[in-house]
């Protein structure tokens, strides 16, 4: 039996999993930071949230698990992509740790960590990956060791599109700007053309906020749409545009499987979307966690990634999924 | 004219596809279909449009001397689009079959030129180049699937159509640069300035590629 802690805060979610190699999840406790309405998270706040309370989540994933440090076999981080703060002062606390309780600690791909996750919690084999979340948005299909990207986007993600546009309409940001959209949307009534924007495989993004910003203001001023109405229609375009790069690369793959993981990926109407055979998890393992980084690095440890140099337990903020070298599959 | 679509070859992502005969021609019938999860508006827009680019960027290239199955009919009512069949196996295909290096020195020597011809030429770019969308016919390359082709003179939007392909390659067909760089090499040959500048704008998306790493 192996067990593995895993420590995530590569963005506003501090979270700490414990989890067994069957798949089994003992513990995954997390807090998010929420910025105040209209404003997004800052790095160095971010990192003081992060900072305070780690330690005491460490803790409570050990009562809830009702295990002892000296059960663990390992630690797991994640050592990026992310924000450099909030990425450090998790990190931080990694290395001290698995020197104070002598474990080794292997530094985990945050993408791969959600992809893993997905993966074991759905019994999906080999998906198609759409990764959508605050700072990756990413169509995926692993072929020969690698989880290799087929279509991402060129320049802002997904999710932080959809908390950009909540800041401007003054859309709450607790328990997630984009859940409350996702509510409003359902309320939108009328359907506003936005600019479509599928550049070969890639999406982009920017355009489209610029546009229903400048929408937004115009409109809504002179009371010929409402907030609903610009929800609903931000999110059917920027759904829409996923959907169809992800199903290119189905049809190229000859896949009829597909995998939705990330933050965006809890929303129940992407999850409608798409007939075929779709995969989805809810916001337990959606939403970072640390259970993600804890899978993802059992699965490293126990296909050979033993021990890690202290010196090489460094954290990066541009950490591309293709990169790794996925030595757990055929 | 027969009412019958015939068989179903191919289900796409956009389309289905159908193989039937048309005043005595062998053909292919491509479908487009509605989908149910895109608002109605956005499906509506997208579909004409796509039907429409389809049918003229062919048209075009033929105009030019690349090789793409003729269009016999359109059918705008029924979304549909009827095209001459193309015997003959996709790149894909080929690749997968384990094949000898002189058979990959051709074929990138003909999708080299090919897309050369398609960009600066015929001035217009096919928006999925994959090797599902390639089909060697006998000594000749042809290319399908239009329904993402438009007309554009800027230099991005064809080296954006030349890293499509380049990551459908390497994804799919893994330890493939070097065919890569042989199509490229293809394609700076057969073109004059127009192509150099793609190329040049390519090396610049390709570093777009690689920035574009975040966080989530």
């Amino acid at each position: 039996m192996v067990l593995v802690m895993g420590f995530e805060g590569s963005a506003n979610k501090i979270g700490i999993g414990i989890v067994r190699d069957d798949g089994h999840i003992l513990a995954n406790e997390r807090t998010t930071y929420c910025p105040k309405v209209g404003e997004g998270f800052l790095p160095k706040d971010t990192a003081k949230h992060h900072r305070d309370n780690i330690l005491r989540l460490v803790q409570k994933a050990l009562q809830t698990a009702n295990i002892t440090p000296s059960e663990l076999d390992a630690l797991a981080y994640t050592k990026g992509p992310g924000m450099g703060g909030p990425l450090r002062s998790v990190a931080v606390v990694a290395r001290t740790l698995s020197q104070l309780w002598k474990k080794p600690l292997i530094p985990v791909n945050h993408c791969i960590g959600h992809i893993e996750m997905g993966r074991i919690v759905t019994g999906a084999d080999d998906p198609v990956i759409l990764y959508v979340s605050g700072g990756n948005t990413q169509v995926i299909s692993y072929s020969l060791q690698r989880y290799r990207i087929f279509g991402e986007t060129i320049d802002i993600a997904i999710g932080n599109c959809l908390d950009r546009f909540a800041r401007v309409i003054q859309v709450p940001n607790d328990p997630s700007p984009g859940y409350n959209i996702e509510q409003m949307a359902k309320k939108g009534q009328q359907f506003i053309e936005l600019p479509y924007v599928v550049k070969g495989m890639d999406v982009s993004f920017s355009g489209i906020l610029s546009s229903i910003e400048k929408i937004a203001t115009q409109q809504l001023a002179e009371g010929t749409c409402t907030k609903e109405d610009l929800c609903y229609s931000l999110q059917e375009t920027l759904f829409a545009m996923l959907i169809e790069t992800t199903e290119r690369a189905m049809a190229h793959c000859g896949q009829n499987e597909v995998l939705i993981v990330g933050g965006v990926g809890c929303n129940v109407h992407l999850q409608e979307e798409r007939g075929g055979k779709l995969f989805a998890t809810d916001d337990r393992y959606c939403i970072d966690n640390g259970a993600m980084i804890a899978w993802g690095g059992l699965v490293m440890f126990t296909s050979g990634v033993k021990e890690v140099p202290l010196s090489e337990t460094t954290c990066t903020q541009r950490y591309r999924t293709d990169e790794v070298l996925v030595q757990w599959r055929t | 004219m027969s009412n019958t679509k015939g068989e179903v070859i191919k289900q796409g992502a956009e389309a289905r596809v159908y193989r039937t005969t048309f005043l005595g021609q062998d053909t292919i019938i491509k479908e487009r279909f509605s989908k149910s999860y895109r608002h109605p508006v956005l499906d509506e827009r997208l579909t004409t449009k796509r039907l429409n680019q389809e049918s003229r960027c062919i048209a075009r290239c033929q105009k030019h001397g690349i090789h793409t199955p003729t269009v016999y009919f359109v059918d705008l009512k029924g979304k549909s689009i009827y095209l001459e069949f193309i015997e003959g196996k996709t790149v894909k295909e080929i690749m997968r079959g384990q094949p000898s290096q002189q058979e990959v020195d051709t074929v990138s020597l003909l999708i080299g030129k090919a897309l050369s011809s398609m960009h600066n030429e015929a001035g217009l770019v096919h928006g999925d180049l994959t090797t599902s969308n390639m089909i060697l016919h006998g000594d000749q390359l042809f290319l399908i699937d239009f329904g993402l082709a438009y007309v554009t003179t800027l230099a991005e939007d064809k080296a954006v159509d030349l890293y499509v392909l380049e990551r459908a390659f390497l994804s799919t067909h893994p330890n493939s640069e070097e065919m890569f760089k042989k199509i490229l090499e293809a394609y700076r040959q057969n073109s004059k300035k127009s192509g150099e500048a793609v190329l040049k704008k390519l090396e610049e998306v390709q570093m777009r590629g690689r920035k574009k790493l975040a966080f989530g």
